[in-house]
């Protein structure tokens, strides 16, 4: 079955809509041709990338940009690197300037990640809340990387974000999700009244249950990059985190059974052969 | 005159526009942003953006990220 059969909405991310629910980082390949690879059988159609300096000096010559179809992809900058609002605010400025220069639809949107330290890069909320409201007034779409906690998630819808992207586990850990009764309630927080607000599970995910679960849990979207990149074999990863997510978004769709406690037979209990001694 | 680019100290010559010095680090324009005293200079500024003394010059590109 396509999914092109699936009575499904269509994902709408701030003034973007985009048919693949899957979103994936192009850093950790071992080669751009791998990336590349990946990329494509993951089926996304937004990429999230780094700001770096440019290195003076380069024996290869070689940028991420000469490997990425420009016209394909959407590119989701992010602000990673940053332990501060100030910082993670004129990083998503330089990423915008390169992207209007690249005429890439991404200029008018920043993946926010304000990180607490180093040894978890797990975001300090009060520095992304800080850096979400300026984006937000210099006209931003803010996709905000936070933790699974309701409150936070909700003060960064309140101050303007375009999508909150709770962890569902530190950023690389590949623990997958490590408390979905929060993922459920922020689900419940950010879509009160406003269901169709994008909520987005982003790092942590190691495997394609994973992917499936935060699906099935209700969320819009996954945002992954080591667990592909990392994989042994990237590209079949790539292959199965786009099924998982299909596969998560249609069980959610289709409203599973409940949960019991006792067995219910599938298959009819008269007409049995008689039971024998 | 001595300005800094992305941390480092570097001697270039008076009067350079951010254009002429983006050229002779050999960058692609295109895929570069440039931040001057800690304000982004629009690429349509970079050829009328004569560096001063002393100019603390950041200048990023994309790379692999999650």
């Amino acid at each position: 079955m396509s999914t092109a059969t699936i009575n499904d909405k269509p994902f709408n991310l701030g003034t973007h809509t985009l048919s693949s629910r899957l979103i994936v980082g192009t850093g950790k390949y071992s080669s751009f041709d791998l990336m590349q690879e990946s990329l494509e059988a993951s089926g996304s159609e937004v990429i999230t990338v780094a700001v770096r300096r440019e290195r003076l000096i380069d024996s290869e010559g070689r940028n991420l940009l000469d490997y990425i179809d420009l016209d394909r992809y959407t590119i989701l900058p992010n602000t990673a690197g940053c332990f501060n609002a100030d910082d993670a605010i004129r990083v998503a400025r330089l990423g915008r300037e390169i992207l209007e220069g690249l005429e890439n639809p991404g200029a008018n949107w920043v993946k926010v990640e304000v990180l607490g330290d180093k040894r978890t890069l797990l975001p300090d909320p009060i520095g992304t809340l800080a850096a979400t409201e300026q984006l937000v007034k210099d006209g931003f779409q803010v996709l905000c990387y936070t933790t699974d906690d309701p409150i936070t998630a909700k003060r960064l819808k309140d101050a303007g974000a375009t999508s909150v992207m709770p962890a569902g586990s530190p950023i690389g850990s590949g623990q997958g999700i490590l408390n979905p009764n929060n993922i459920r309630i922020c689900l419940e927080y950010l879509k009160e009244n406003d269901p169709d607000y994008p909520v987005i599970v982003d790092a942590g995910v190691g495997c394609a249950s994973d992917v499936a679960m935060a699906m099935e849990l209700g969320c819009d979207g996954v945002l992954l990059n080591t667990g592909i990149a990392g994989a042994k074999d990237c590209v079949t990863m790539a292959h199965a985190m786009r099924h998982a997510c299909i596969a998560g978004r249609l069980s959610y769709l289709s409203g599973r059974i409940p949960k019991k406690l006792y067995a219910t037979a599938s298959s009819p209990t008269e007409g049995v052969i008689s039971a024998s001694k | 005159m001595q300005i800094t680019i992305n941390g480092d100290e570097r001697q270039i010559d008076d009067g350079l526009t951010l254009a002429q010095l983006v050229s002779q680090l050999k960058m692609n324009p295109k895929f570069i942003a440039v931040e001057r005293n800690r304000e982004v200079v629009p690429r349509a500024e970079h050829v009328t953006c004569t560096l001063e003394e002393n100019d603390q010059l950041e200048i990023v590109t994309l790379v692999g990220g999650g």
